[in-house]
């Protein structure tokens, strides 16, 4: 089972800074266990965000991010209290949502 | 926004593919026929990079992934009894609480009749009070890539619960005293192939290995670098790892057999050390190149 | 060999009674008791590692300070324990020589038992001005030969501290590694061609 985000968002002015924390192996499929075999590609493909019921983010993402992705970006015309819904589907069609609110 | 968002990725990608691989070391050529060795507090580029990279990161330290696994699991009636860490643990502060906790460990435990440190600890209670046996936890106590022991959390949540708190080890208590003193008797003993003890590269003021700055960790701001960031997210690997380790991995590369897990060895060596840094601030887990 | 650890041992004997007042005395006994308790073998790192030899021990018991008549007695006897080349010859290749300063490996549970070692040189010292990443747990080595000449006395010199540093200063922290087996004669004579002959570009 995948492992909780944890997400952070907090206005700055008019601007919500959503910070969101992924637990995620994100392996390439190039790296090799102690054996010499080839560990699998297991890795997000997609992921949303939803902010204030908004869709703000539609996103591909693959192989070239790192394991434990931290992702951090700013929203216009969001305001505290707002409901950050976060969603990422990976290779193997394991997927997460989770949620916080702007604070 | 769409477009704010793919910056953002890019540049996480960018990062994360620069810490993946070792950073080279500039070509650098001397400047003159008699270049001065450079200071001991210059710094390569790599490291001043990766300083920056560190400060934007510890806001968001994939640490605290497995702070909040390790609050799960501390919360949760497990193993063979069927009980939580959080009902029946006392890591010196009450049974449950957590902060503060870590920063006044290693101490004395009466109920063991040892001196632990944080780790330690909770491996006792894991084994005394919910039923887990010690040799399967000591048998894989340490993260790798693909594997992160339940007890690697633990530590980590419990460690967050003391973030910007000052170190106190209780060096009053006789017991923990004694600790101290043969934990620094241990630093300084020399032995093994190469004639190296943990003083032979800890035990002064601004030496290095290659790059690496060594900590002086007799001196109360030496021992904080040394206790510093650990528990710590290892961006090589993305791998969690505990100060337990690091002691491990210290001896290692002193060329002396393995210290035992959870052991007397390894919590007198941190009473001495993290005692030492007695009133310097710990910021939390933390994150490690 | 057996004659000298005796004899280190038998010195050690009398530096016990000599030095009773030692104040870590009791903690020394309770952290050697720790290590024989708590450390396991793993890999090639067997237990054994954590015995003292004698050498180790005098240091060990003087805080890394042993009494001038002790140190001028024990540093003569490893000098006397050094193997020089049978040729006669202490000048090799100092290409191989700078790749072997290179290598930090040897010795860890993690590495592969087996010769020959890395000579660890640039985690401890500066060499070659083309190596900027190097450690300061060692004196800097640039310009060695250039600054000392390459006469005889200084190759045998250079070669019997690489060979066993203890030789020259009974409780440096720079390992024994020819003694100890670490680095075998073509190893060491490349190193010591890297310090001292004059196209390395250590003498440059």
């Amino acid at each position: 089972m995948a492992d909780p985000m944890k997400i952070r968002a907090q206005m700055k002015g008019d601007v919500a800074e959503v910070r969101i924390l992924m637990g995620h192996a994100m392996e390439t499929g190039q790296r090799k266990d102690a054996a010499g075999k080839a560990i699998p590609a297991h890795f997000i493909q997609s992921m949303t965000v939803d902010v204030g019921g908004k869709r703000v983010v539609d996103g591909q993402i693959g192989t070239s991010v790192s394991r434990n992705p931290v992702f951090g970006f700013k929203v216009k015309g969001a305001k505290a209290g707002d409901k950050v819904v976060v969603s990422w589907v990976d290779n193997k069609g394991d997927k997460r949502t989770d949620e916080a609110a702007v604070a | 926004m769409k477009q704010n968002f793919i910056g953002a990725l890019c540049a996480v990608a960018v990062m994360g593919g620069a810490f993946a691989q070792t950073p080279k070391k500039p070509a650098a050529k001397p400047a003159a026929k008699m270049a001065p060795a450079p200071m001991v507090e210059e710094k390569d580029a790599a490291t001043l990079e990766f300083e920056k990279f560190r400060a934007e990161m510890e806001e968001s330290n994939p640490a605290e992934l497995f702070e909040m696994k390790g609050e799960e699991q501390w919360k949760t009636k497990r193993g063979p009894k069927n009980v939580s860490l959080a009902e029946s643990c006392d890591l010196g502060q009450g049974v449950g609480k957590v902060e503060g906790a870590y920063v006044k460990m290693p101490r004395y435990f009466a109920d063991a009749d040892a001196v632990m440190d944080a780790e330690r600890r909770i491996v006792w209670c894991m084994v005394e009070k919910q039923g887990f046996k010690f040799d399967e936890i000591a048998a894989k106590p340490f993260a790798n890539a693909n594997f992160t022991p339940d007890i690697t959390n633990l530590v980590t949540y419990v460690a967050g619960h003391s973030r910007n708190m000052k170190i106190a080890v209780p060096l009053k208590d006789p017991k923990v005293r004694e600790a101290y003193e043969t934990g620094k008797a241990m630093a300084a003993y020399r032995a093994g192939p190469y004639d190296f003890s943990c003083n032979t590269c800890h035990g002064s003021d601004g030496k290095r290995i290659r790059m690496q700055n060594l900590p002086n960790l007799s001196t109360a701001a030496g021992a904080m670098k040394g206790v510093q960031g650990w528990p710590g997210y290892r961006m090589t690997g993305g791998v969690m790892l505990t100060h337990q380790w690091r002691m491990g991995d210290c001896f290692r590369q002193q060329r002396f057999p393995q210290p035992k897990y959870a052991s007397d060895a390894i919590a007198y060596l941190l009473t001495y050390m993290i005692g030492n840094a007695n009133g310097q601030v710990y910021k939390g887990p933390g994150i490690k190149r | 060999m057996t004659k000298k650890i005796i004899l280190a041992a038998s010195m050690a004997a009398t530096l016990m009674i000599a030095l009773p007042a030692v104040a870590e005395g009791d903690y020394r006994a309770k952290a050697i008791a720790t290590f024989n308790k708590d450390f396991q073998a793993r890999g090639q790192a067997s237990i054994d590692r954590l015995a003292e030899d004698g050498l180790q021990l005098i240091c060990n018991r003087t805080g890394n300070k042993p009494p001038e008549y002790i140190a001028k007695q024990m540093e003569a006897d490893q000098l006397a324990d050094v193997k020089y080349p049978a040729d006669g010859k202490m000048l090799g290749d100092w290409k191989a020589g700078e790749k072997l300063a290179q290598s930090g490996r040897g010795f860890t549970w993690s590495d592969k038992p087996g010769l020959p070692v890395g000579g660890n040189c640039y985690n401890c010292h500066r060499i070659s001005p083309n190596e900027t990443s190097f450690g300061t747990i060692g004196p800097t080595l640039y310009q060695f030969g250039k600054l000392r000449g390459n006469t005889p006395d200084i190759q045998k010199y250079v070669y019997s501290k690489i060979y066993n540093a203890k030789a020259h200063n009974l409780c440096s922290e720079m390992p024994r590694f020819g003694r100890v087996g670490a680095l075998g004669e073509k190893q060491i004579k490349d190193l010591v061609a890297l310090l001292l002959d004059p196209a390395s570009p250590v003498n440059k």
